[in-house]
């Protein structure tokens, strides 16, 4: 069921269109991601679903009932918000935890066990008498996350909450905020740029660019088939080389890359022209080839070391990129020069259509 | 010593009309900053937040308020409490309440605009952090002069020490007159004017040490505060 949904809705500024979004729902108890490069409208569209704007043009529904203007505030205190900035208040750390109940009357020890609650959830119980002033990146935002979540609002909005913190912590954190969104049950919206945090938390992925809605799906379809370049190369998916096919039957295309030819999963028709979308971690490189399947001839053109996987930059006729862990190149010693045998599944190369229409935003 | 035994001698026989000059310079000066805290910090604050036809106006006006002459103040107040005046049926003229009324004109718009600087000086997205926590209208204002309290607590000492230091309008709109209008500025010009040099110093030295306890106080409020 939709929890929120927003229909139509335009925001422009000085002339330029900063949202554009014919229809995006959040449904009950997910955690939808919205993801995509700075300026692209997702802390806009925040604010919009936090109700804390009103755009230009367009409609929202709670529960498939219009939201009037102005929204009423039992309405916003279903909701609530936290940024990249902790913005805490001045007082301690349970003052600022406390706010929002307060704000809604709760008093004494009922006030007091729900604040403990969410202290002790977020590893903040020993600094609730702390002045906020004097709290470091990560317990600040800690306390950020903990007076919202206190609230139990049945839709948490997220604005890159973990972008301002060094790596360690952020995993921890966003480890810690996953528990806590889950286990209360909340529906929540989380906006970042960053990858990791998409798929570690999304049940489903909305990726906006430009203020346009570019796909919404489940992380491994967003990822595996993104439905346009852009969201491929957002995606960084890798290899997106040009393709015909050559022909169709039952599910699968065979395409021309470069005069190579490959088989991809797809239902698209011969003669269509597209992009070839192949993740480097899908890439199989092996000496020689193995006993099923197609596979491809390769020369080794570079290797570069990125810690615990190797980039092997190939030439099939065409470049292809792999990305093997260090044991499978030690056993293989890659090194440039040597030929190879590259193996694709038809699952791991998707086609994204480039004549005519993308394929349809879901 | 005896010189400044001597010196005191005027100060000492005076001290129950200086005690009397005193408290109604408190009271004039501390009714009139309470009135402009008043109006002055949540006009600050409307400003500060709201967009609408006219605030640029309001804001320059503001800020030329912030800088105006106490003189012309005590002129137009006289203006409109004389007899003749619009308002000259209320009989204020050369009472304490109209010195009141002037003081409040010089010291609101000092409010109004170290309020407004204060509110905009907060990061916008407090204002959206607030108002997402589920804060009403009345509970997102009230918030604002409690993040913003350090500055108000300085609106507060700028707009006291504009007014208690202030002649021009005290003088023009008071009267100056003995035991009903006479504070310590006014006193101290008519003492100097007559001669009265020493007692002209002492008033003088009053008013310094008055100003300092009001400003040490302040602070101590304000530390208090940010602690």
């Amino acid at each position: 069921m939709s929890l929120l949904s927003l229909t139509d809705v335009t925001v422009r500024a000085e002339g330029r269109t900063l949202l554009d979004l014919p229809r995006l729902e959040v449904h009950e108890g997910e955690i939808l991601v919205v993801l995509g490069p700075t300026g692209a409208g997702k802390s806009t569209l925040l604010r919009i679903a936090g109700l804390l704007q009103r755009p230009a043009h367009g409609h929202l529904a709670w529960r498939d009932e219009p939201v009037p203007w102005p929204t009423p505030l039992a309405l916003r205190r279903r909701m609530a918000m936290v940024f990249q900035a902790p913005l805490l208040f001045s007082g301690t750390v349970l003052d600022n935890v406390a706010y929002g109940l307060r704000l809604r009357g709760e008093r004494g020890s009922a006030l007091r066990d729900r604040v403990d609650a969410a202290l002790a959830q977020f590893h903040i119980a020993h600094l609730a008498g702390q002045r906020a002033s004097t709290l470091s990146g990560g317990e600040a935002q800690r306390t950020a996350l903990a007076r919202a979540v206190v609230l139990e609002p049945e839709l948490l909005l997220l604005d890159e909450p973990l972008a301002s913190l060094d790596a360690p912590i952020r995993e921890r954190l966003r480890d810690e905020l996953r528990q806590a969104i889950r286990g209360r049950g909340m529906s929540c919206v989380y906006v970042t740029h960053e990858l990791p945090e998409a798929f570690t938390l999304a049940d489903r992925i909305a990726v906006l660019s430009g203020g346009r809605l570019l796909q919404v799906g489940k992380p491994e379809e967003v990822f595996y088939a993104p439905n346009q370049r852009a969201v491929a190369e957002f995606l960084r998916a890798g290899n997106l080389l040009p393709a015909e096919v050559v022909s169709a039957a039952g599910g699968l295309a065979t395409v021309r890359i470069a005069g190579r030819i490959l088989t991809a999963a797809s239902a698209l028709v011969a003669g269509r022209r597209a992009l070839a979308c192949i993740h480097p971690e899908e890439v199989q490189v092996a000496l020689a080839p193995g006993s099923a399947g197609e596979w491809l001839g390769a020369t080794v053109v570079a290797v570069t070391d990125r810690g615990p996987t190797l980039r092997v930059d190939l030439d099939c006729g065409f470049p292809l990129r792999a990305l093997v862990t260090r044991r499978a190149a030690r056993e293989l010693a890659l090194r440039p020069g040597l030929r190879v045998a590259v193996t694709l599944a038809p699952a791991s190369v998707h086609l994204i259509l480039e004549d005519g229409a993308p394929n349809m935003a879901r | 010593m005896s010189g400044l035994g001597q010196a005191l001698q005027p100060v000492l026989a005076m001290r129950e009309e200086l005690a009397g000059i005193l408290g109604l310079s408190l009271l004039v000066s501390g009714v009139a900053v309470v009135v402009a805290m008043l109006l002055g910090v949540p006009a600050g604050i409307y400003l500060g937040l709201r967009r609408f036809p006219g605030r640029q106006l309001l804001v320059t006006l503001v800020n030329t308020g912030m800088g105006l002459p106490p003189v012309v103040v005590g002129l137009v107040v006289f203006l409109l409490l004389a007899r003749a005046g619009p308002f000259g049926a209320l009989e204020l003229l050369y009472t304490p309440w109209a010195m009141i009324v002037a003081q409040v004109i010089i010291a609101t718009p000092l409010v109004v605009g170290i309020t407004l600087a204060a509110v905009q000086g907060l990061d916008p997205r407090v204002h959206l952090q607030i108002r997402s926590l589920g804060a009403s209208g009345p509970q997102h204002y009230w918030k604002i002069v409690r993040e913003a309290r350090l500055s108000l607590v300085a609106a507060l000492a700028a707009g006291f020490g504009s007014i208690i230091s202030e002649v021009g309008a005290v003088m023009m709109v008071g009267g100056n007159i003995r035991g009903q209008t006479r504070v310590m500025t006014t006193a101290i010009v008519l003492e100097t004017r007559q001669g009265n040099f020493a007692l002209a110093v002492a008033l003088g030295v009053l008013l310094l040490v008055l100003a300092a306890l009001f400003n040490w106080l302040f602070t101590w409020v304000q530390q208090r505060s940010k602690a």
